[in-house]
């Protein structure tokens, strides 16, 4: 490639903004990307990186600002033209019909609607050519809904290139990947870009920006606050740019574990293949694993959604018989869910209503009758000590932040003080503030002789916070191994599915 | 185009969309009089006047109210917690159906313990009858829309049955109609000499008592939260399917007390046609309560207006009545319309 | 008569055709709005309205067919309040589905009040005649029954074969499937969910209208308030029974029409004087609750049914 194909710019994001309410979730954002070239878009959660990216798709509308693509402006909010225009996106949830066919997913919308024959034949062949093209292996007539998560991002990415992408935008790609598929994800795409296309690539692993992007674009608040080669950065500027102060990440010691205070023995159900587990008071245990593993189920089993079908369950010591949510909360379990907006919270009620949620008909009833009074006085006590900002208990808990919501869950699990705590990707999409106030609170309860359960796809910080490390697969959980004892690509070789044969 | 939550609503933003939705209501009306060559001026002045405008048209919409009230309470208590009961309708012929079996003479008891009595065993037949699609809902899935609205058919061929069976009156002349009730299962009026029952005050009662269970008791609390998020309350440890059925019970019992109280303080006898749709007119008098229990009474006493007035308008002015059930069923489409509007604002992309 | 007797006979089978077709087109039109994501609980209402308009256009001089095309229009005209409320506000569809029943039923009986003010029996029409296909029709049993009937019978079977196959073979219901399973998918593909979903719901209440118009054009030859009588929550049912096929759909909907033709012939033999007639009429609608019932555990419903989708959420 000659230094002129270099600098020839497929894409132009020329002063964007975009405001939602009072809030601007892009302000007066410039950068241009060459032919070839791969571009880090680098920035915390809430930073406006995937706004940024749905107005260049098209998805939203910018107040300001235009786009060009290949020398020409695209016409706003229009997805269709920036597919023509050679424009690929691949979303961080994957935007999939389980129910239809690898084929059907990707031909949908690419010819029009107005055919009389969708041409499965020929869809097939050059899927099938396509897929050996750039190693991206995918039976087309499987349903997408049977497929792994890594399949789903294959199929993904083969629905920008059946439509001949030139510009590619991959959000957040590794975020549910082993660290080898990842490896292999990056091969791919660096194919991709031998073959002249461009990428536009989301992260907020620095790792991953060093080791794909040419350069990185940083984001905060918005605002693209700089532009650097990675040539000429380092990880530590990178870092400091993207929270915009020198960061500093707490270390947290590691502990010898107590007691066992949740056991399972051989445990079977829905998702779930013998897995055998002991939870020790003062440890915190991380879960890794990619994500759909049988960590949703093992979480839905520790919160009393779901029963074991056959092993031993144990919790302090007493075998479990009848279990549910109920028996869950009354045993000392403290559960914080993985998806505060639909499990963790009623987005219409107000700050009372959820704080009671767990508590309300043992400690804020009496004969079938409320006391609001009491439960708003444990309300306003609970957002004093946790620090939850917001303008008061009758606020309703849709309009906080993702970090204030998650605040006054912590606050409402903790408070009882529980022995156990079930933590299923407790800081997903919080700033780094919230996140650390998190991490905190979670090791002051181990401290004070609790046993932690975290489970995270985000492997740094589970091997941040936890004493002893399972890994996930497939249902099976693997043996503990103390914090240290195992390098992450190790800890992806058993995500992967490797060692548990021997083991067993 | 996009739906923006709203953060902090302004005044007009919470009242105008409302009070538009209505204002709209009554120029769709106000066209379709024209087009059947009414003045529109004249036809909702005579709306009116047939409605309020003397005490015994007042009387009439009060009577005419009180059905609309239990039944508005019935789909209020059971949308709110998402359980869409459509078929209050049923559930108001069961409780007939047993005020009738009863209160035809099998028990010779006095008034006061026979009308409790009477009350309670209609709440009873109601409850169970939206008690089998709440039972189908939560242990198979099946969708209760489909289930409650095919039963008000079924149950109404039932009646049909029971009237020219077991429950005929002998002295009807072959009408299918019930025999009367005994003098100690009828509602007195309220006040001695006018045209109103004890079901009116009942349904009152009904209505403070749904808004005081609503606000003040766990299972007010419990039901709220199941409507709003059944996951998550499962999840916090609410018995949602208990609750589903709790809520079923409570829906249909108080749809029954329609019926209850509308044979024994209004017609005496059960007939098949004691309902004109006040099961599916309540759909429309809840949603235009926004679901609050004492906003049902006033839905009622609008809705029930419009019908009375209707009447006497279609006397007077030869607009056909039907133009109310048209104003009711728009108002309904676009209250919900409006409700939305008060809460998003309407953004593109 | 025997119950072999009454099943052997041509005249029962196509009873049950003619039966059926008014819920196969019904069936047809929720079917199409079920696979684009919306429920539309508009159908009993809009069969009146369809019943009504097609007759009333006939009544006042269009040719039959033009019937047909008055109800269609009439349907996709009420299809659109439901896909404008449902679709891009994305109100509760179980709300929106009973305000438009209601709606189009009073508006139906409005017009008919203020056409025919003084009428005490509804004016008859000139209804589509049986056209028997030559040779077709003599086949033993089966010709009679498939292949006498009206054109608009004929027109339902053609709707079912003409769904399924732009359903399964075409971009546009590649494009309708993916709206009701993953909204998501269609948008990131650059297609309108909002543009496919309300044309569903528009061209799906149109069928729903002229399946109310064979009662009036086809069936019988007249307009009576209680005409529809609930066969639209029947196809509702219908369209669960069929597991959201077309096929399927068209099968459930001729089972039932079977099932009702043989209970309608059973009440004047020996079982008709024993059981009261009402257990005969309530037949369809337990029918109904049971096939729901038994379907309920094999479910293959839309992922994406009752979901509005607004691109704004994340």
């Amino acid at each position: 490639m000659t230094a002129k194909d270099q600098a020839e710019v497929v894409l132009r994001l020329s002063n964007i903004t975009k405001r939602f309410g009072s809030l601007t979730a892009n302000d007066a954002v410039s950068f241009d990307l060459a032919r070839g070239e791969v571009i880090a878009l680098l920035g915390e959660n809430g930073a406006g990186k995937t706004t940024l990216m749905n107005i260049l798709f098209g998805q939203y509308t910018a107040d300001e600002g235009s786009v060009e693509v290949l020398g020409r402006a695209l016409p706003p909010g229009n997805p269709r033209a920036a597919l023509d225009a050679g424009v690929g996106m691949v979303h961080q949830h994957f935007t999939l019909a389980g129910n239809l066919t690898v084929w059907e997913n990707i031909v949908l919308g690419a010819q029009g609607l107005g055919g009389l024959s969708l041409r499965a034949g020929a869809v097939r062949a050059r899927i099938r050519a396509l897929s050996e093209r750039f190693h991206l292996r995918v039976d087309p007539d499987a349903k997408v809904g049977k497929l792994t998560v890594g399949e789903r991002q294959r199929v993904e990415i083969l629905k920008a290139l059946y439509r001949d992408a030139r510009i590619l935008i991959l959000d957040e790609p590794t975020a549910v990947l082993t660290p080898q598929e990842a490896d292999a994800l990056f091969g791919t795409l660096r194919e991709a870009v031998a073959a002249g296309l461009s990428l536009v690539f989301i992260s907020h692993k620095l790792h991953e920006v060093m080791a794909l992007a040419d350069r990185v674009v940083v984001l905060r608040h918005g605002k693209l606050v700089a532009e650097r080669a990675v040539t000429d950065t380092s990880r530590e500027e990178l870092a400091a740019l993207m929270v915009g102060a020198e960061v500093t990440t707490p270390e947290f010691q590691m502990h010898a574990g107590g007691a066992p205070l949740l056991s399972l023995h051989a445990v079977h159900a829905p998702g779930l293949n013998g897995v055998t587990l002991d939870l020790c008071a003062g440890q915190i245990t991380g879960l890794a694993g990619v994500s759909g593993n049988g960590q949703g189920a093992l979480s839905d089993l520790i919160s009393g959604l779901i029963s074991p079908t056959s092993g031993e369950m144990t919790v302090t010591g007493q075998p479990v018989q009848t279990w549910s949510p109920r028996t869950a909360i009354g045993r000392g379990i403290a559960r914080i869910p993985e998806d505060r907006h639909k499990t963790g919270t009623i987005a219409d009620f107000d700050l009372t209503e959820n704080a009671i949620l767990e508590t309300y008909a043992t400690e804020f009833s009496r004969g079938g009758w409320m006391d609001w009074g009491r439960a708003r006085a444990h309300t306003e006590a609970l957002i004093a000590t946790y620090d939850v900002r917001c303008p008061g208990p009758d606020t309703r808990i849709r309009l906080l932040s993702g970090g204030n919501m998650q605040k006054l869950i912590l606050g409402r699990v903790l408070e009882t003080g529980p022995m156990i705590i079930l933590a299923n990707q407790p800081v997903r999409g919080l700033d780094i503030g919230a996140v650390n106030y998190v991490h905190r609170r979670l090791d002051e309860a181990r401290l004070g002789g609790a046993a932690v359960l975290l489970i995270s796809e985000d492997l740094d910080e589970i091997m941040r916070l936890s004493d002893v490390i399972h890994v996930m697969s497939e249902g099976r959980l693997s043996p503990g191994f103390a914090r240290g004892t195992k390098t992450p690509a190790e800890l992806g070789q058993w995500m992967a599915g490797d060692g548990f044969d021997a083991v067993a | 185009m996009r739906l923006e939550p709203i953060a902090n609503p302004t005044v007009l933003r919470r009242y105008g969309p409302p009070v538009t939705a209505i204002a709209a209501t009554f120029l769709v009306a106000a066209i379709l009089a024209l087009i059947a060559g009414g003045d529109p001026f004249a036809v909702f002045g005579q709306i009116v006047k047939g409605a309020v405008g003397s005490k015994f048209a007042l009387l009439e919409t009060l009577n005419r109210a009180t059905p609309l009230i239990f039944t508005g309470l019935a789909v209020a208590v059971a949308f709110r917690a998402k359980l869409w009961n459509i078929g209050a309708e049923a559930q108001l012929y069961a409780g007939a159906v047993m005020t009738a079996v009863l209160g035809t003479g099998m028990l010779g008891w006095p008034p006061a313990l026979l009308l409790p009595t009477l009350a309670i065993a209609a709440m009873l037949a109601g409850a169970l009858v939206l008690l089998i699609p709440a039972v189908l809902k939560v242990r198979l899935g099946v969708d209760e829309v489909v289930t409650t609205l095919l039963f008000n058919f079924i149950f109404l061929l039932f009646v049909s049955y029971l009237l020219e069976g077991p429950l005929k009156d002998p002295m009807g002349m072959g009408w299918p109609k019930s025999p009367r009730l005994i003098p100690e299962a009828r509602l007195p009026r309220i006040v001695e000499g006018l045209r109103l029952h004890w079901g009116f005050a009942l349904a009152l009662i009904a209505a403070v008592a749904v808004w005081i269970v609503n606000t003040r008791t766990t299972l007010g609390y419990e039901m709220r939260a199941v409507g709003q998020n059944a996951e998550a309350a499962r999840f916090a440890g609410i018995p949602v399917t208990r609750v589903i059925l709790k809520t079923a019970l409570l829906s249909g019992g108080l749809a029954a007390l329609a019926g209850f109280s509308e044979v024994a303080g209004l017609t005496g006898a059960l007939t098949l046609d004691l309902s004109p749709g006040y099961g599916y007119t309540g759909i429309v008098v809840a949603m235009l309560a926004l679901l609050h229990p004492l906003g049902v009474v006033a839905a009622a006493l609008f809705v029930a207006a419009i019908f009375v007035g209707a009447d006497s308008m279609s006397r007077a002015v030869g607009v056909p009545t039907y133009l109310a059930d048209i104003m009711l069923a728009s108002a309904l489409l676009f209250m919900v319309l409006a409700i939305l509007l008060t809460k998003f604002r309407v953004r593109r992309d | 008569m025997d119950i072999l007797d009454i099943l052997l006979s041509a005249s029962f089978w196509a009873a049950a055709i003619r039966i059926a077709s008014p819920l196969i087109f019904a069936t047809i039109g929720e079917l199409i709005c079920e696979r684009a994501g919306v429920l539309n609980l508009g159908i009993e209402g809009i069969m009146v309205a369809g019943a009504f308009a097609g007759w009333i256009a006939v009544w006042a001089g269009l040719p039959l067919w033009g019937g047909v095309a008055v109800a269609m229009l009439t349907g996709m005209a009420l299809g659109f309040v439901h896909a404008v409320l449902s679709v891009p506000f994305g109100l509760s569809q179980h709300v929106v589905g009973v305000g438009l029943t209601l709606l189009a039923t009073a508006l139906t009986f409005y017009t008919y009040r203020v056409v025919l003010p003084e009428v005490s029996s509804p004016p008859k029409i000139e209804a589509f005649q049986a056209l028997p296909i030559p040779l077709l029709s003599d086949i033993p049993i089966l010709g009679p029954a498939l292949f006498a009937q009206t054109p608009l019978t004929y027109a339902a079977f053609i709707l079912v074969a003409l769904v399924a196959w732009v359903l399964y073979r075409t971009p546009l219901g590649l494009a309708v499937r993916a709206a009701g399973e993953s909204p998501a998918a269609v948008a990131a593909q650059g297609l309108s969910v909002t543009v496919i979903r309300m044309g569903a719901v528009m061209v799906g209440s149109g069928f729903m209208a002229v399946g109310g118009a064979f009662l009036t054009l086809s069936a019988f030859d007249s307009f009576f308030f209680e005409m529809v009588n609930g066969r639209g929550w029947i196809c509702i049912a219908l369209v669960v029974f069929g597991a959201w096929k077309p096929g399927k759909a068209l099968l459930g909907a001729v089972l039932f029409a079977a099932f009702d033709a043989f209970q309608i012939r059973l009440q004047q033999t020996g079982v008709g004087q024993v059981l009261p007639y009402q257990v005969f009429l309530m037949m369809p609608y337990i029918l109904s609750i049971l096939a729901l019932v038994i379907m309920s555990r094999r479910a293959e419903v839309p992922a994406a049914l009752m979901v509005p989708f607004n691109k704004g959420e994340r």
